[in-house]
């Protein structure tokens, strides 16, 4: 199988002498239009991978911040179809690899093989599905993979050494470490047993570990030195957008 | 009933939750593998059952109904366990595990109130801590059940998020659980959610059809003919059903609420309206968008009021073991009156879904059949309901 363009993307930010960078930003949000402004925004920015959020109404896995954006994006009519039409007349357009992040449900009405082959089509590369753990992925894991599509698998701090065997057997892209046990959203400290459980990721994995959930400054990555390839950020940039701020200034910060 | 993956009822069940979850979820599953059988669990548990809730509860034969009928009307009386619903059987059963497991805390939502006062008795009666996770609708709708809760020592704590009813309470008390899995429990209320929730609450509740068959064989010295509960997640009519399934005699009613009625009103019937779906940690059927948003459900019945249903349901569904039907908001309100009137018994809205498919069908039932009906609990809590009912019909009766 060829390699993956989102494992590529962080290994030319390795090779470039820094993590990679891995906004997330809800699908629609601010609103339908600008939603598109930001995006080319953090692909100029320096973004290497984006993960746009799929809106669903039950969002477990997501703290308030995320949650009511997501709301609100349901509620200005963001959906599955309308980010593939809009994305495929802008492909090619950006640099940085491009991941949808959404619950399965909104995913399983449409279709796997429908969705794999038209996220393919809108140059999409992956997908992280929060509440679709190892023992229920195979189904959607099996569409993506006919085209060529990762599904990034998320484990954390509670999870076992064997199940992060497990998910490494098929991993593709890069995993995702959850940082805290909770839900997304910024914390000041990130807690001691991270490290050591990053430790066993890294030496599980064969795909880059890209670390988030609760990371609020660029400061927080430093002690984490080679442990973590990348640090995705959600809860802070939705919150400086919010806020009146564009994502071009939240790069320039996260770029350094 | 054929499981042919983990946590699977035919097609329906699974665990679709956040891998976070799935340590807490193991855990769990081991829990039910070894303590509930051990001899000391369900020695102490069945104490419980028989001196503090007050099992068994009788079946009970409804003179005037009957007689009216044509046919023998028997009740299941789970309303007249201690705080008044079925819910008890299972925060005793959760809340003890949680005991044997060394966790020191009980996690809860609820949408009506009656199983979050459940799991704060079960709490506050077996030395532990309890938070209940409550929609802030829900809160102002249900203000005596945030009262009793409080009065039983447990945090309740308002969910200001989506629709602000149960399901919202469900995604913050997982989002709780996520953090605070070491310490504590979380006692799901209904037999739905991710394995193995479906399978521990229907292994609590059904103590009812445990004890409802040998009443029958007693009482009428045979098996009835049909066996009628309603459906909301589904704990009291899989507690009501379990032990009669394999009695291909026995027919089987869910009864689902229908909401006001009208063409195009908002319900909570997944099973004979929606559509198959992923929420709250199962594959079930679900009221949603056909993009896979969930819909808002609505019953006058606070309790039923949700829009899943439990994963063994949705496969009897698709098997035809149950016939699932459907009772709207005037058809209970119609058998609240009747049992209030001919037999002395308030019962529950929820209940009155099932005592209202027996009325709504009189005529297809032979005369002679023997039909029991859970009644799953009292209706003190719904006096507001239906007094608001009577002054919109232009005043009591």
């Amino acid at each position: 199988m060829s390699q993956s363009i989102l494992t590529a993307r962080i290994m030319e930010a390795l090779g470039a002498g820094r993590k990679a960078l891995i906004p997330f930003l809800p699908g629609g949000f601010p609103d339908k239009e600008r939603f598109f402004d930001e995006l080319a925004a953090l692909d100029a920015g320096g973004a290497d991978i984006i993960e746009i959020g799929v809106p669903f109404s039950d969002p477990v896995a997501d703290g308030p911040v995320v949650e009511q954006a997501s709301l609100d994006c349901l509620l200005n009519g963001t959906c599955l179809s309308w980010l593939f039409y809009e994305l495929e007349k802008r492909k090619g357009q950006y640099r940085a690899g491009l991941v949808l992040m959404g619950y399965y449900n909104p995913f399983l009405q449409y279709g796997l093989e429908q969705l794999a082959a038209d996220a393919a089509d809108a140059g999409v590369a992956g997908f992280i599905v929060p509440d679709l753990p190892l023992e229920e992925s195979g189904p959607m894991r099996e569409a993506l993979e006919r085209y060529g599509l990762d599904l990034i698998p998320l484990v954390g701090l509670n999870t076992s050494e064997e199940r992060l065997a497990a998910y490494a057997k098929n991993a593709r892209g890069y995993v995702y470490f959850v940082s805290v046990l909770g839900t997304t959203g910024m914390r000041e400290s990130l807690p001691t047993e991270v490290k050591e459980r990053l430790a066993a990721v890294r030496r599980i994995f064969s795909v880059p570990v890209a670390l988030g959930f609760g990371i609020k400054s660029p400061e927080q990555l430093y002690a984490f030195g080679d442990l973590v390839d990348g640090v995705v950020f959600g809860s802070a940039l939705i919150a400086h957008i919010k806020a009146g701020g564009t994502a071009a200034e939240f790069m320039a910060r996260w770029r350094g | 009933m054929t499981i042919h993956k983990k946590g699977y009822y035919g097609d329906f069940g699974g665990q679709f939750v956040p891998e976070l979850l799935m340590p807490p979820l193991l855990e769990l599953e081991e829990a039910m593998r070894t303590i509930v059988p051990s001899e000391p669990f369900k020695k102490e548990l069945n104490a419980l059952l028989a001196d503090y809730v007050g099992r068994p509860s009788p079946l009970y034969r409804c003179p005037n109904l009957s007689k009216e009928l044509g046919f023998d009307l028997w009740l299941k009386r789970e309303d007249l366990n201690h705080t008044g619903a079925h819910k008890i059987n299972n925060t005793m059963g959760q809340g003890l595990l949680t005991k044997y497991m060394g966790k020191k805390a009980l996690l809860a939502e609820t949408g009506a109130g009656q199983h979050g006062v459940a799991t704060a008795t079960a709490a506050a009666m077996l030395g532990l801590d309890c938070i209940v996770y409550m929609g802030a609708e829900d809160v102002v709708r249900q203000a005596h059940n945030v009262k009793r809760m409080k009065l039983l020592g447990a945090e309740v704590v308002p969910i200001e998020s989506g629709t602000k009813t149960l399901k919202d309470a469900i995604n913050a008390a997982l989002r709780y659980w996520i953090a605070e899995q070491a310490t504590t429990h979380y006692c799901f209320g209904t037999a739905a959610g991710p394995h193995p929730f479906p399978l521990l609450v229907r292994e609590f509740q059904a103590v009812i059809s445990l004890e409802a068959r040998a009443q029958c064989l007693d009482k009428m010295g045979r098996l009835p003919d049909y066996v009628v509960a309603c459906v909301g997640g589904g704990s009291n009519a899989i507690g009501m059903f379990h032990h009669f399934v394999p009695d291909e005699t026995v027919k089987l009613i869910g009864v689902e609420a229908g909401g006001t009625g009208e063409p195009g009103c908002y319900h909570s019937a997944p099973i004979s309206l929606g559509t198959p779906g992923v929420l709250h940690g199962m594959r079930t059927m679900l009221l949603q968008t056909s993009e896979g948003q969930i819909e808002p459900s609505h019953s006058v019945s606070a309790g039923l009021d949700y829009p899943g249903v439990g994963p063994e349901h949705a496969h009897y569904g698709a098997t035809g073991r149950v016939r699932y039907d459907i009772a709207v908001d005037d058809q209970a309100l119609a058998a609240f009156e009747a049992l209030c009137r001919r037999e002395g018994i308030i019962p529950a809205l929820e209940s009155c879904h099932a005592v209202a498919w027996v009325l709504n069908h009189a005529a297809e039932i032979p005369k002679g059949s023997q039909i029991v009906v859970c009644l799953s609990g009292r209706g003190d809590k719904d006096l507001g309901i239906i007094e608001a009912h009577e002054a919109k019909l232009g005043g009591a009766k």
